[in-house]
């Protein structure tokens, strides 16, 4: 089996870069290695295919031995969806450890204000959570002012 | 057409399709609960039929959409995985019973209750996925679907506590996916195939040196999931933060997937057992430190997540000894693990709402307050302690006597870090009834015990005590399991028996590889 150089160079420094920025303690960077770690991953699972210039799977086009080989593609696919996923979910937990960090428990009742209402009408809902959003923002505001 | 070519796929079809109906109905609490118990129901009676089916005609083979292995995705039911998902379904339905009396209790309004259900169905269904996958890949998308659904339930209600506990558990199960993703593109390089059954007959015919690359690589992602000393630091201080219920599922069960992993690549892809030794010393390892550190906790369920850390250590040692008895004993622990390990923590639970916190050192008295809960939580404390004639002890006996027949000198050594670990664990888990049922409630301040000198407790716990009532469906829902843990003792010689067939299986690969390519591999 061969493979690119460049590619294998390439997905080394991913690696490396990775791991080393993973072992940060913000979590943001946590996350930056992260995507940085499951592409050099995905890249690890493409060159595993082969050597490149190999013809699509289609009927007709060329000898089998020819073709390029699917199953790692298919792989890929799959893990780049799913480190898709996990980056949205880690995002989420970055805003949330964010609103933790600035606002605490406070930031939390901010948006119970309208939790007794009952409003069914979508339209309603959204002027609600603009007006949660507002209160936040002033909340931070304040605090930004205090730190001053 | 095959009957059990029907059920296979449905074992993760319906939590998959309940998970999704749950979603929709965010808002109706009651049908929710409706759909997730349904779902769960039926997933117990298939499991319980393809146990019945596979173990009189042999292993169940789906190939999904019609494409025959290698190409397309092949699904495995053996007997092993047929009791696992027996087992696993019944935990999660019984977990799952405990949880919605916990949301009646607590009243339905509450908003982290409406993607409870999704996620806790997402799990089982990425657990069940695991169990059947019969290829690789497949493996690490069950992974992935019950390590995302993880996330969002140890996280459940974003608290600054549960926010600190998670980005542990989730970055390192993050690295742990990678190693695994990456020994899958290497073993895919070295052999051109990820089916396990393709992979049993190409991986021993790799030289040497190339052959414990992977499948160190394979044990270490493995191991992290499991919990295996020195890989289980992150244990501890991420599962007891979160809601009783999730903890239980996650403590029985999430671990033992890992473990499952590690029993089911190292027989059929290293039938050698080249990590024998290394294996028994982790496994020592795994269960003295682990016991240790659970000698050490004021808070109940940080004692119980460090027992649950040492007892992985038995089912390594029987994964390390490699015999049939062994292994037979492996899976008969295993069951007797994860279902006395989820009511233990179920216990818990309830010792935290009835009592108001979990911490040694403040609670008293509840064995007057809440007499039933002290017979489960006691009998489940023997059971786990090993004390006859409890299947705790009756797996204990079996991997000790496999221990013995293998004979080297590590494997005794094996054996006394066993022993010490069993009674250690029955010293700890009696220390806690002692205190938190035995001793009467005005004796709690002021009180001098050298059992509690040195004791740490929560480092986040901040000392309140705030008692909630319990709904009986709480108590029947762990009492059941309790039962079910009790049958266990009293059927063991049909399920030691079902054990060792499942164990023979495993044993030769040849029964696997047959299954699916049944003429001949190609």
């Amino acid at each position: 089996m061969s493979a690119s150089l460049t590619l294998v160079v390439l997905m080394a420094v991913l690696y490396a870069a990775g791991v080393y920025i993973m072992l940060e303690r913000s979590l943001t960077r946590v996350l930056i290695g992260f995507v940085l770690v499951g592409n050099a991953t995905n890249l690890l699972i493409f060159l595993m295919s082969g050597r490149p210039g190999g013809s699509p799977i289609i009927t007709g086009t060329a000898q089998d031995a020819g073709m390029a080989d699917p199953v790692p593609q298919v792989l890929m696919l799959t893990a780049i969806v799913i480190n898709f996923g996990i980056t949205a979910l880690i995002l989420a937990l970055i805003y949330r450890s964010w609103w933790l960090a600035r606002l605490g428990d406070e930031g939390d009742d901010l948006a119970d204000e309208h939790a007794g209402e009952t409003t069914s009408s979508a339209e309603e809902n959204f002027r609600s959570s603009s007006d949660d959003d507002d209160a936040v923002q002033a909340s931070l505001d304040a605090g930004e002012e205090e730190a001053r | 057409m095959n009957p059990m070519t029907i059920l296979v796929p449905l074992v993760v079809a319906i939590p998959l399709i309940g998970a999704a109906i749950t979603l929709a109905l965010g808002r109706r609490h009651r049908r929710q609960v409706a759909v997730s118990v349904v779902s769960l129901t039926l997933v117990v009676l298939a499991g319980a039929v393809l146990l019945v089916l596979v173990d009189r005609h042999g292993p169940a083979v789906v190939h999904v959409g019609g494409w025959q292995a290698p190409w397309g995705i092949v699904l495995v039911v053996d007997r092993l995985s047929a009791l696992m998902l027996l087992i696993s379904a019944l935990m999660l339905l019984g977990v799952l019973l405990f949880a919605v009396g916990q949301g009646i209790v607590d009243g339905d309004s509450e908003t982290p209750v409406s993607i409870f259900h999704p996620s806790y169905l997402v799990l089982a269904a990425g657990l069940f996925n695991a169990f059947i996958a019969g290829d690789l890949f497949n493996l690490y998308v069950g992974f992935e679907m019950l390590l995302s659904a993880s996330y969002v339930l140890l996280t459940l209600g974003g608290t600054g506590a549960r926010i600190r506990a998670g980005v542990t558990y989730i970055v390192v199960s993050l690295v742990s996916s990678v190693l695994f993703l990456s020994a899958i593109a290497l073993i895919y390089g070295a052999t051109g195939t990820v089916t396990l059954a393709l992979l049993a007959e190409r991986i021993p015919a790799l030289p040497t040196g190339v052959q414990l690359i992977l499948g160190l690589m394979l044990l270490l992602a493995f191991s992290v999931k499991a919990a295996v000393f020195p890989l289980s630091f992150w244990l501890p201080d991420s599962y007891p933060t979160a809601p009783a219920p999730v903890t239980a599922v996650f403590a029985g069960l999430l671990t033992k997937v890992g473990v499952y992993a590690i029993l089911r690549t190292q027989t059929l892809l290293f039938p050698e057992n080249p990590f024998s030794v290394p294996l028994l010393v982790v496994a020592m390892l795994t269960m003295l430190v682990g016991i240790l550190g659970a000698l050490a906790q004021a808070d109940i369920k940080r004692m119980l997540s460090f027992t649950l850390v040492s007892h992985i250590g038995y089912l390594i040692f029987g994964i390390a000894i490699g015999t049939p008895l062994a292994l037979a004993a492996t899976i008969f622990y295993l069951v007797h693990h994860i279902s006395v390990q989820t009511t233990l923590f179920l216990c818990a639970g309830l010792v935290e709402r009835v009592g108001g916190t979990t911490s040694l050192a403040r609670l008293g008295g509840m064995l007057k307050a809440a007499p039933v809960v002290a017979v489960l939580f006691f009998i489940g404390a023997l059971n786990l302690g090993g004390i006859p004639p409890f299947s705790g002890f009756l797996g204990k006996l079996a991997l000790f006597q496999a221990g013995a027949e293998l004979g080297t000198p590590l494997a005794y050594a094996g054996l006394a870090a066993g022993a010490a670990t069993s009674l250690l664990t029955l010293y700890a888990l009696t220390r806690a009834w002692n205190m938190a049922f035995w001793r009467p409630r005005r004796e709690v301040e002021n009180y001098e015990s050298s059992m509690l000198d040195r004791l740490t407790d929560d480092p986040h716990d901040e000392g309140t005590v705030i008692t909630k009532t319990v709904s009986p469906l709480m108590v029947g829902a762990t009492a059941a399991m309790l039962t079910l843990t009790l049958c266990l003792t009293v059927f063991a010689g049909p399920v030691f028996a079902f054990a060792a067939r499942a164990a023979a299986d495993i044993e030769a690969p040849a029964t696997y590889v047959d299954a699916v390519f049944p003429n001949g591999t190609p």
